[in-house]
């Protein structure tokens, strides 16, 4: 599906890809996290192929998927502490403060099941933001978010890229954002 | 000889290699299949304790030791196509998989048929054709577990693994039965072993082997042509010889 | 800062409890299921204690064996669907490690909540109390065996549909010998002699599949993710 694609990304940078339905956006983004083995071609992290710096590779970054990864029965601190937990450690005052960040702190405490498509969106910007990953890999980001949180997401992606962070956004419309946005249009 | 390896692993030159096999393999198979049959049904003495039943022993033997031996085959085919990613690993399993169900088949049939002279019944739980039976719930399991994916290299994988656990798991499985059969088996009943094999009934059970070696070489050899063709149907190979 | 493969693990295990114990309709099921098998076979063949003792140990490690498959689907299942599998395939702490935590957490609610069910379903079979502690370290071996074997077959069949049938196709063969074993010790203790021999390999059986399953489920694991 997926033929020909080459990207280089620098820290600092903000690459935006946008493609019409079924060009491969989310397949590229997968086989970027080393969820899917290409079959040509190779995915490298800072010169090293991410098959050798596996562990550590995975440590730097945060996908975000299209579908919110998130257990219903668990609430968002659970969810958080489960799978932040396993990248670094961390406090629950912690989470609860990245939580707080994406505007989801009151119902921090409830079961995801009970959360809208826009609460449960910012719970996983909050898990993004707690990792402290070095790049960042989202698919469609800004899906049910309103225009606060849609604002939130644009802020929250400028501060990342401009401490030096990375990210590949996945995004059907335009992005507004302060910081320098590379694009790649991917086609038929 | 490792030049002859990597050709292997290209499918229109196994496709094109099969072909001039298989004649060799047929005739090789008609002829020692013909020898045992005609020697064993008609030149080996009776058996004294089983009389002419025995006989049967020419086709459940080679069936049998035929349907394990194709499922190690099976299992080291998937292996390869899993470890070093060669195509026609999974190919030779997917085609090996259904010849190696029917000498099962075959193997539980004519067990069957051969315990109603010695026990009286058609089945018995003997140790053989338990593990027999056992052996043709794991062909059909890694047959359903192919055909159950849709991505047809993701079943072919998944059952390329599962062949593989159930290799290891086969001399466990035969132990356990053996042991099992041992502890409740009553004295009347005889256990559906070879008897006492002397070299006039030895020849011919042989010479079956052998046949049914060169018999299941010849099929394999057709089936994986045919699989072939399946799998590679995109290419312009098999375009052009299909067409001539 | 880094997170250990032990803590990883207990990390995994807790969130598996969590999740289990949110929902405890579905660890009743197994065990409901187990009591419901079990009465099938007085009712279906005699209500003599001595005549169900002679059968009891097979009735006994059949129902083990299939309530245990009830729930063995669901092992990666809830995790593939919502998508937190891959989440956890990329927490950097290698599959294997997530998929021991998840194992050793399923056996902890399904099969070693079987062990503890089973001198009930026991004594209503007329085994006797002396057989007990033969047939809970069986079923102890055999569950844990169980769950790993499980284990596999659930790794290749997550994302099928209907994929819980062919799942226990898949387990049931490669789970005879455990049967075999382990009712065979438990019938040696009922009738009083040594189950020494059934139990020792019974126990190699566990070790041998704790040892290798792991990787196995992994690969299947991967296959299915990829």
């Amino acid at each position: 599906m997926l033929k020909g694609v080459s990207l280089d990304l620098k820290p600092r940078e903000l690459m935006h890809i946008r493609g019409p339905n079924g060009t491969g956006k989310t397949t590229l983004l997968r086989v970027i996290c080393g969820l899917l083995r290409p079959e040509q071609g190779r995915v490298a992290w800072f010169g090293e192929s991410i098959a050798s710096v596996r562990a550590e590779y995975q440590s730097a970054l945060a996908y975000a998927s299209h579908e919110p990864a998130l257990k219903a029965d668990l609430t968002p601190l659970e969810n958080l502490r489960f799978m932040v937990g396993l990248k670094r450690r961390v406090t629950l005052p912690e989470l609860r403060q990245s939580l707080e960040r994406t505007g989801v702190a009151a119902c921090a405490d409830l079961p995801v099941r009970v959360l809208s498509a826009g609460q449960r969106r910012r719970v996983v910007m909050a898990r993004v933001l707690a990792v402290r990953a070095t790049l960042w890999l989202l698919d469609e980001p800004f899906t049910n978010l309103d225009s606060a949180g849609s604002d939130l997401l644009s802020a929250l992606l400028a501060e990342h890229v401009n401490d030096g962070g990375l990210a590949l956004v996945v995004a059907h419309h335009d992005l507004q954002l302060a910081a320098a946005v590379r694009r790649l249009e991917l086609s038929e | 000889m490792w030049t002859w390896f990597y050709r292997l692993a290209s499918p229109p030159y196994v496709y094109r290699v099969a072909a001039l096999w298989i004649p060799w393999f047929l005739t090789a198979a008609a002829i020692t299949i013909g020898c045992g049959l005609i020697d064993g049904l008609g030149f080996a003495p009776p058996d004294y304790q089983q009389g002419d039943a025995f006989r049967i022993i020419y086709v459940h033997v080679p069936s049998a030791w035929m349907s394990e031996f194709t499922y190690a085959c099976m299992a080291v085919a998937g292996a390869i196509g899993l470890i070093w990613r060669i195509k026609m690993g999974h190919a030779v399993a997917a085609a090996a998989a259904p010849i190696g169900a029917s000498f099962t088949l075959a193997a539980l049939v004519t067990g069957s048929l051969w315990g109603r002279p010695m026990w009286g019944t058609y089945w018995a739980w003997d140790p053989r054709l338990t593990t027999e039976l056992i052996l043709l719930f794991l062909y059909v399991g890694v047959m359903s577990l192919r055909s159950a994916f849709e991505d047809p290299a993701r079943g072919d994988r998944a059952a390329a693994l599962l062949s593989v656990v159930g290799v290891v798991n086969l001399p466990i499985i035969h132990y356990s039965v053996v042991w099992w059969n041992s502890l409740h088996q009553g004295a009347t009943v005889a256990k559906l072993g070879k008897p006492d094999i002397e070299l006039s009934m030895l020849w011919p059970l042989l010479s079956m082997m052998l046949g049914f070696m060169c018999f299941y070489a010849a099929v394999l050899c057709i089936r994986l042509r045919g699989e072939i063709l399946d799998r590679e149907r995109q290419a312009t190979w098999v375009r052009e010889a299909v067409k001539s | 800062m880094k997170v250990g493969a032990w803590q990883a693990m207990t990390l995994v295990v807790r969130r598996e409890l969590c999740l289990s114990f949110r929902r405890p309709e579905q660890l009743l099921q197994p065990l409901v299921f187990f009591l419901i098998v079990t009465t099938l076979f007085p009712l279906g063949l005699s209500l003599q204690l001595s005549a169900l003792r002679d059968m009891a140990p097979g009735v006994l490690w059949v129902a083990a064996l299939l309530s245990s498959l009830l729930s063995l689907d669901s092992l990666f299942k809830s995790d593939a669907d919502d998508g937190t599998l891959e989440q956890l395939a990329l927490s950097g702490q290698g599959l294997t490690v997530i998929v021991i935590a998840k194992t050793l957490a399923h056996w902890l609610v399904s099969g070693a909540a079987l062990v503890l069910v089973s001198p009930l379903v026991a004594t209503a079979l007329g085994i006797p109390p002396e057989a007990f502690a033969t047939m809970l370290l069986s079923l102890g071996l055999g569950t844990l065996t169980l769950s790993w074997l499980g284990a596999i077959g659930a790794g290749l069949t997550v994302g099928l549909r209907r994929g819980n049938v062919l799942l226990s196709l898949i387990v049931l063969p490669l789970a005879m010998p455990l049967l075999i074993f382990g009712a065979g010790a438990t019938d040696h203790a009922v009738s009083g002699t040594s189950a020494a021999g059934a139990l020792y390999f019974l126990a190699a059986l566990c070790v041998f599949t704790c040892t290798l399953a792991p990787f196995a489920a992994t690969a299947a694991l991967r296959i299915t993710l990829d």
